[in-house]
């Protein structure tokens, strides 16, 4: 299973990535868009809208669930992808680059040390089984 | 793998997706043996189902198949099943898995004490369903048949990989196929020979999307004792002014007076997916809930079914479906979704 090293993880199987702007790319691992199955349908909050640290962000369905996602990190989204929306499928394809979620403004760049390194994600996954 | 109704099935192999596509233009198999098989043998086989099933099964040919439910005495539908006449005195029904011992209590309850023997034979025969354009030419390769005279509805006893085996031209995909019952100890030499020739292994998540494709109901889902057959669109596979009929007299009563609500397919104009239990708006009004809904890969669209007054009911009726709160347009569609002829 695919865990990028430069990645921060939250538990509910999200990562982000804070490119040197100052923006956070967030989406799902591909341990999450694998255990879904084909991705059909992805629900993403409008640009401006404010979210806080572990919130629900949207809901993504496959061929026979629905599940809620959660932001790993707070602040305002600037950005939804909407190749995305467009093609769910780009999520199991691509997890972590062309099926990124959203981009996000941080709010407070501190909750970063809230999340899972690399390595404890995967501990994670692995205690999952 | 997931249990249902008992057994412990695949929702997929590798991709539902895949599976339900490969269906459509190729083959796909189905390990389909949680299906109940019960037989029934004696002089008064014919007659006792027929005073169980929704269609005439005296007229019932040999070698041939039909459709039916299976309903209370207030019409209410305990199951759905196909039965097939092996012989003179000889019948199979094969019913669902889900309620498989409901089934079996309720053909115990109507058995006369003699005239008719029922043997449940669910755990010797095994069940493959081969369907797709290119299953019947599959099965041909193994068989020393020409399957391709067996017309739809029929069904042959012939040889198969060193075994005798039922070949019936049934399924439940919207697709040209067979279904085979053999003893379960050739099964997994079928698959094998099914496998090399290119057949997909397909799961209960693609079986699920292609019946709803085809527009066909799902016992469980769109009907169950709480839905009589006429509302639920299978009037056309109830005869009930047969002497005996067990709920002959209650489904007179629903055809005379027409069902007040109707099981109808929608398609989503909006983007969003319909869910099995969300409720179908007319505006402010809720008038009926969901009871399948997926995604069609076949068409590309959002599907789903579900009964609404019949009043509502006519093809073209705009509603919304309450996806969590969201209200999304949906608009009424003539069933199937899908049938090989019109999609062709």
């Amino acid at each position: 299973m695919n865990v990028p090293d430069n990645l921060k993880y939250y538990k509910e199987h999200d990562w982000v990535r804070v490119e040197p702007d100052g923006t956070a790319v967030v989406g799902i691992t591909e341990f999450a868009a694998e255990s879904l199955g084909d991705i059909v349908f992805v629900e993403l909050p409008e640009p401006g809208t404010k979210i806080k640290q572990f919130d629900k962000l949207g809901e993504i369905e496959s061929v026979k669930a629905v599940s809620d996602l959660y932001t790993p990190i707070g602040g305002r989204v600037v950005e939804s992808n909407q190749a995305v929306t467009d093609a769910p499928e780009t999520v199991n394809d691509s997890p972590y680059d062309s099926g990124w979620l959203v981009k996000i403004e941080l709010s407070d760049a501190g909750e970063i040390d809230n999340l899972l390194s690399a390595a404890e994600y995967e501990a994670l996954l692995a205690a999952e089984g | 793998m997931a249990p249902f109704g008992g057994w412990d099935m695949p929702i997929q192999y590798e991709s539902i997706l895949v599976e339900a596509k490969a269906v459509r233009s190729n083959a796909g198999m189905f390990d389909v043996s949680h299906m109940g098989r019960i037989e029934f043998t004696g002089p008064g086989a014919a007659e006792f189902l027929n005073r169980i099933l929704s269609s005439d099964v005296p007229k019932l040919r040999i070698g041939r198949a039909r459709y039916g439910v299976i309903c209370n005495p207030q019409g209410g539908i305990i199951d759905d099943a196909i039965v097939y006449r092996l012989d003179e005195e000889r019948y199979l029904l094969v019913p669902n898995a889900g309620n498989a011992d409901e089934v079996i209590d309720w053909l115990k309850k109507w058995m006369p004490d003699s005239g008719v023997t029922m043997n449940i034979i669910t755990n010797n025969l095994s069940m493959i369903a081969v369907q797709g354009p290119r299953a019947i030419e599959m099965l041909d390769s193994i068989t020393t048949n020409d399957l391709s005279k067996v017309r739809p509805f029929r069904i042959v006893e012939a040889p198969l990989l060193g075994t005798d085996a039922l070949l019936a031209r049934t399924g439940y995909t919207g697709e040209d196929g067979f279904e085979v019952m053999l003893p379960s100890g050739s099964a997994v030499a079928l698959w094998d020979a099914l496998t090399e020739r290119g057949a997909t292994p397909c799961g209960l998540g693609a079986r699920d999307v292609l019946r709803l494709e085809a527009g066909l109901p799902l016992h469980g889902n769109d009907i169950d004792a709480t839905t009589n057959p006429y509302e639920a669109g299978l009037g056309r596979f109830v005869d009930p002014d047969r002497d005996g009929y067990v709920a002959g007299d209650a489904l007179q009563q629903i055809r005379n007076a027409g069902p007040g609500r109707s099981l109808v397919g929608f398609v989503m104009r909006g983007r969003g997916i319909a869910r099995q239990g969300h409720h179908i708006m007319n505006g402010p009004d809720q008038i009926g809930e969901v009871t399948s809904g997926s995604v069609s890969p076949t068409l590309d669209m959002n599907i789903g079914m579900g009964y609404v007054p019949t009043g509502l009911s006519d093809g073209g009726t705009r509603l919304q479906i309450d996806v969590r709160g969201r209200l999304i347009e949906a608009e009424i569609v003539p069933l199937p979704f899908y049938s090989r002829r019109k999609n062709e």
